[in-house]
């Protein structure tokens, strides 16, 4: 399982500043709507969620469906609570999953 | 939030038929049969519960020409101080006319700090996208931008 992802974040912040992160993650997003060249259905294969944590802690998750483009990317934000690991999750069907680990150093 | 369209339209039907199409074997489905707006429809009472967004509060930045319907970035925004009693609880992405309306679902909290989100997504055709934002007090909001796509999803495969 050599999946790419990337996430990310600013290696530093200020204490309770917002600040933006991006995850992004090599995955085909098959809707299952699709033929191959040679006529068969490709099956669906989707990121179906992803989620965020601080420092164990769950602050934003967003759920997939089909209509998100291949090589699913996202931004979103954070109010730095302080020093800590961020981490970004990603699931999807056939039991895919990855995680990605990041620490942010509060100033 | 009322679609103006109907199914009398010529253009309208070609439009259809090509979303047919793309989507194939999946127009079988008797589902898919019912219009599309009363799928979108059904997709927006399944999110909010019943409740009907009122126009405001939420941002969908789209850009209203779409060359390349297979990564389209959107963002959705809502001017919000994200305070314990004024915040954003969810953002979702919903599109007319792709084969299914539901686009994504994105979990806020305090921590968030802003309610911004951004992603790329895949538009099968022209078509209104909608961004709905729930707030703390249980209400929804809407906005609806129209997209013009000219290279639609779906068509052109993007991978192997």
């Amino acid at each position: 399982m050599s999946t790419r992802a990337l996430l990310f974040a600013p290696a530093s912040a200020a204490r309770g500043s917002v600040i933006e992160l991006r995850a992004t993650i090599a995955h085909p997003m098959e809707t299952g709507y699709r033929r191959s060249s040679e006529g068969e259905m490709q099956p669906r294969d989707l990121v179906r969620r992803i989620e965020a944590r601080f420092e164990g802690e769950r602050f934003f998750s967003a759920e997939l469906h089909a209509a998100i483009a291949a090589n699913p990317f996202l931004s979103f934000s954070l109010k730095l609570p302080g020093s800590g690991e961020l981490s970004v999750r990603w699931l999807g069907d056939r039991g895919f999953a990855h995680e990605e680990r990041v620490r942010i150093t509060a100033t | 939030m009322t679609p103006t369209t109907s199914t009398n339209n010529p253009a309208l039907r070609r439009r259809v038929l090509r979303a047919g199409l793309c989507i194939g074997v999946l127009s079988i489905s008797p589902r898919l049969a019912l219009p599309a707006d009363d799928n979108f429809r059904a997709a927006v009472t399944a999110l909010t519960g019943g409740r009907v967004p009122q126009t405001g509060r939420v941002r969908l930045d789209l850009s209203p020409l779409v060359e390349n319907g297979n990564a389209v970035p959107v963002s959705l925004s809502v001017d919000s101080p994200m305070t314990a009693a004024d915040h954003v609880r969810r953002m979702a992405l919903l599109t007319e006319r792709n084969p299914q309306p539901d686009v994504a679902v994105f979990q806020l909290s305090l921590m968030s700090g802003r309610a911004q989100v951004s992603t790329r997504m895949r538009l099968a055709t022209s078509q209104t996208v909608w961004a709905l934002a729930e707030l703390a007090d249980g209400s929804w909001w809407q906005h609806g931008v129209n997209v013009i796509v000219t290279l639609a999803a779906c068509v052109e495969g993007e991978s192997s």
